[in-house]
């Protein structure tokens, strides 16, 4: 650092230097924060995709006692079932076979569906059918006693894939992979007839 | 001294040592950045390459984020970019970045080019750093008209037909040529597809190895300046050049300020004029592509506008793309045409002015020639100002060697 | 000797720019064929009306089918619904798209072509065009409806009810070949319609600014945050400038 005329000369106040680093760095920093957040949130459901997502009217006078319909909300297969008396009947009897018999894990369904039909009408099932396990698609084996492998089966869900049970409530038995219930998705009733999946509240 | 800051900095650097040891991460900032010697004297033409360079790297970034989004095929292209426009948060921020971006590539480059035109910066040693700008400018043309296809609207289609049709010029084998080229017996989906894959992989993969060679050249034989000296030529008693000063922090700090003047200018056309009046963003690419019906009023981008003029120029298929292509060909033989003792247009003598600036007019209005209609009127002016562009090359040859020049001074002038 | 390369410098600078305005101003001197029209898609109650012209006018034959109406509401500042009530067709959700139930064979039927979509015309055709092309309907000898911006439409005049119907004077011009051209040169009223000629205007300059909205929802946003980034990148290029300056004078 000899050279003569030019260059690196001891900075003639070193403290105005190191505050217009700062102050450039931190200015910089902040606008390449900026820059990123369009970036980061052009990954987020677009709009079209929430449109998609939009609630979905499901006419419920096809659905005959004791069947259920799959409908799309969202990307997830909802189940649509219309429980007869005699399945009602069968919701009660196993609680200590069950992990959450109370539907006491808040996550798993709105507040309207904490009780033993986990459902505004009792008749009616509306349930996220993916398993909470992996995602994989429960069997309907609704028939008491339908089950191979268990005498005292009382109606509910069997997951293929690694063989969760649920009961026809959706509630998980104990024992299984599976930790929780299946989920209760938002809806509500437009009138009698119709359900609305992904709208809470009284309409 | 046992003060967790300080103990945290120990740490700091024996992680980096640890690095440093194993890769040549203090070499390499030695040698391209606080030990790289450039001249002092650099002036408001020596920001451009630096902005190149982050150009470059903001088209990477935002075309990656477009083709999440984006569809390259003829059934969806032009509703997926409407729908980057209005469906995907922020996309329309991300498309005009990429698209103002394009255009500023060129403005920047083009800057660029005629800075090393006005300083001889292509003449030796600096014959390679030139040659391998040439080729990046040519791939930044490929890469521009490949992705000007991609929104798939009227001029997209239309452009396509056009350049790709300048390959059946070619004698005998035009046709099976442009065949190749398309996939199909017109531009069509198969086309889309190959030229997207084109467009954001295989060009920018070849830019962004020649821009490493640009540089590894650059820094092998030194920065040129405004007077054409060689600051290599006089140095002090530890070798370090008189006249050079460390390229950081001085030409770090200075770039960063012609960054944030840039950024502004990049951010004002993106905010409140991201269509620039048509320039950037053409009105008819708004229409979505029709192979029945060509738009009546068809030209390419502005950037490829004075190519354009000089095709329109040549009254004939052949001839007129061959003279268009040596255009381009003539700058690459830049460096041996400039036959003068001197680099800088500063010492060079009023013919060698004069010659440079018809040439850079002539460029121009070539420029504005192939924007406009062309009318008979517009098509004669455009071969005069062809016939300029290319005397320039051959007169640049013999005044050059030829015209007095004025005496160069020992250091630079600053 | 400071100084004077200071003015070269300065000179160098001045004239990049007179380039970049040079280049600039070929494409202003373009725009001369049409009357000017200013619009100003920030002005929130011309755009409702524009968007009521527009559903109840030309969304039966165009779609718009890029343009989601739940964008509309929350764009014009419409609760969803005043969307539903105002613009959305019986069985569509709030999140479609402005499609047409016409489809493209019954309009080539009735038409012989499928009308166009028009999601982004304020961006091909401009304010100027859409102005100029909505006011120039005019009914012909025949009685069939043309227009002097884009003749031999297949297009019926839709807002002849508030514009009333005119004719359209033409007069012959020799051009410098000798040949001689039906040039347009006004209009003539034919009946008065239910609005003036300024309320008509009106009327098509809110369809107008509408339809500019509409090509490019996002110029709102687009707009309104510039003037945040500038002002943010003007002190970051202040700051940097001090920096270099402060770095600057160590070099003599």
């Amino acid at each position: 650092m000899s050279s003569d005329d030019n260059n690196h000369a001891q900075p003639a106040d070193p403290g105005r230097r190191r505050m217009l680093i700062g102050a450039t760095s931190a200015i910089g920093a902040v606008g390449v924060g900026f820059v990123a957040v369009p970036f980061i949130q052009s990954w987020m459901p677009s709009e079209r995709a929430k449109a998609v997502g939009a609630p979905v009217e499901v006419d419920l006078r096809t659905i005959k006692p004791d069947q259920i319909i799959k409908v799309m909300w969202r990307g997830q297969t909802i189940g649509i079932m219309n429980r007869s008396k005699r399945l009602l009947d069968r919701l009660t009897g196993h609680d200590d076979f069950l992990l959450d018999p109370a539907s006491a894990v808040v996550e798993q369904q709105p507040e309207f569906a904490v009780n033993v039909h986990r459902s505004i009408k009792p008749e009616w099932l509306v349930f996220n059918m993916h398993c909470t396990h992996l995602g994989c698609i429960p069997q309907v084996l609704a028939e008491p006693g339908s089950f191979a492998w268990e005498a005292d089966w009382p109606g509910g869900f069997f997951c293929p894939c690694h063989k969760s049970k649920f009961d026809l409530s959706g509630r998980v038995f104990k024992g299984v992979p599976a930790p929780t219930n299946l989920i209760i998705p938002p809806y509500s009733f437009i009138d009698d007839n119709t359900v609305i999946i992904g709208v809470t509240g009284a309409a | 001294m046992a003060k967790p800051a300080s103990n945290l900095k120990k740490h700091g650097l024996e992680l980096f040592n640890w690095f440093d040891k194993r890769l040549p991460i203090s070499d390499f900032w030695e040698a391209h950045l606080a030990g790289y010697y450039a001249p002092k004297n650099f002036n408001f033409w020596y920001f451009f390459g630096s902005l190149a360079m982050l150009i470059l790297v903001m088209q990477i970034v935002t075309g990656i984020f477009l083709t999440m989004h984006y569809k390259p095929s003829a059934e969806e292209a032009f509703a997926s970019v409407e729908y980057i426009m209005r469906d995907v948060q922020w996309g329309w921020l991300i498309r005009y970045m990429h698209t103002t971006g394009a255009s500023l590539f060129f403005v920047v480059i083009y800057l660029h080019m005629f800075r090393g035109l006005m300083y001889g910066s292509y003449r030796k040693p600096r014959e390679l750093v030139w040659i391998f700008g040439m080729l990046i400018y040519v791939l930044l043309m490929a890469e521009a008209f490949l992705g000007y296809i991609l929104p798939w609207g009227q001029m997209s289609y239309w452009g396509a037909q056009v350049i790709v049709s300048l390959f059946g010029a070619i004698p005998k084998f035009g046709g099976i040529l442009t065949e190749w080229i398309r996939g199909d017996f017109f531009i069509a989906d198969a086309t889309l597809n190959r030229f997207f894959a084109l467009h954001v992989i295989a060009v920018p993969l070849m830019l962004l190895m020649l821009v490493v060679l640009h540089l590894s050249a650059l820094h092998q034989v030194g920065s040129n300046n405004p007077d054409g000296i060689e600051i290599k030529d006089k140095k002090d008693a530890d070798g370090i050049p008189l006249d050079g000063i460390p390229f950081h922090p001085y030409y770090t700090v200075k770039d960063i300020f012609g960054v944030g003047v840039f950024l502004f200018i990049f951010a004002f056309i993106i905010f409140f004029s991201p269509e620039l009046g048509g320039l950037f963003l053409e009105h008819d690419n708004f229409v979505p592509a029709d192979p029945m019906v060509t738009p009546i009023h068809i030209k390419p981008v502005w950037y490829f506008t004075p190519y354009y003029a000089i095709l329109r120029a040549i009254p004939d298929k052949l001839a007129g793309v061959m003279v268009m292509f040596s255009a381009i060909v003539m700058l690459f033989l830049l460096p041996w045409l400039d036959r003068s003792p001197v680099k800088s247009i500063r010492y060079k003598g009023w013919i060698n002015k004069t010659l440079m600036i018809m040439f850079a007019v002539a460029f121009i209005r070539l420029g504005m020639l192939g924007m406009a209609e062309g009318t008979i009127a517009e098509t004669y002016e455009s071969r005069f100002w062809t016939f300029i562009y290319f005397a320039f090359f051959g007169l640049l040859w013999f005044f050059s060697k030829y015209e007095k020049t004025k005496p160069v001074p020992e250091r630079v002038t600053k | 000797m400071m100084s004077s390369i200071k003015i070269k410098i300065k000179s160098k600078i001045v004239f990049a720019a007179v380039l970049l305005l040079l280049s600039v101003s070929v494409l202003a001197a373009g725009g001369g064929k049409f009357k000017q029209v200013n619009i100003n898609v920030h002005d929130k109650s011309a755009l409702q009306r524009g968007a009521v012209l527009f559903v109840n006018n030309c969304l039966s034959c165009h779609s718009a089918a890029y343009m989601r109406y739940n964008r509309l509401g929350e764009d014009l500042g419409l609760s969803e619904d005043q969307v539903r009530e105002t613009f959305l067709p019986a069985n569509a959700k709030i999140g479609d798209t402005m499609t047409v139930s016409m489809t493209a064979d019954e309009a080539t039927a009735w038409f012989g072509n499928k009308a166009p979509d028009l999601s982004v015309v304020g961006r091909s055709k401009g304010a100027n065009w859409l102005n100029a092309y909505l006011t120039s309907f005019y009914q012909d000898e025949n009685g069939e409806w043309n227009n002097t911006v884009f003749p031999d439409l297949v297009m019926p005049h839709v807002f002849w009810e508030q514009q009333g119907v005119q004719k359209a004077i033409f007069k012959d011009e020799e051009d410098a070949h000798g040949y001689t051209h039906k040039v347009f040169s006004h209009f003539e009223t034919v009946s008065e319609g239910s609005q003036s000629a300024e309320e008509y205007q009106s009327t098509i300059h809110d369809l107008v600014t509408y339809l500019i909205y509409m090509g490019e929802p996002a110029r709102i946003q687009r707009e309104s945050m510039g003037i945040w980034v500038l002002l943010f990148l003007a002190m970051f290029t202040l700051v940097a400038y001090m920096l270099k300056v402060e770095y600057w004078k160590d070099i003599h």
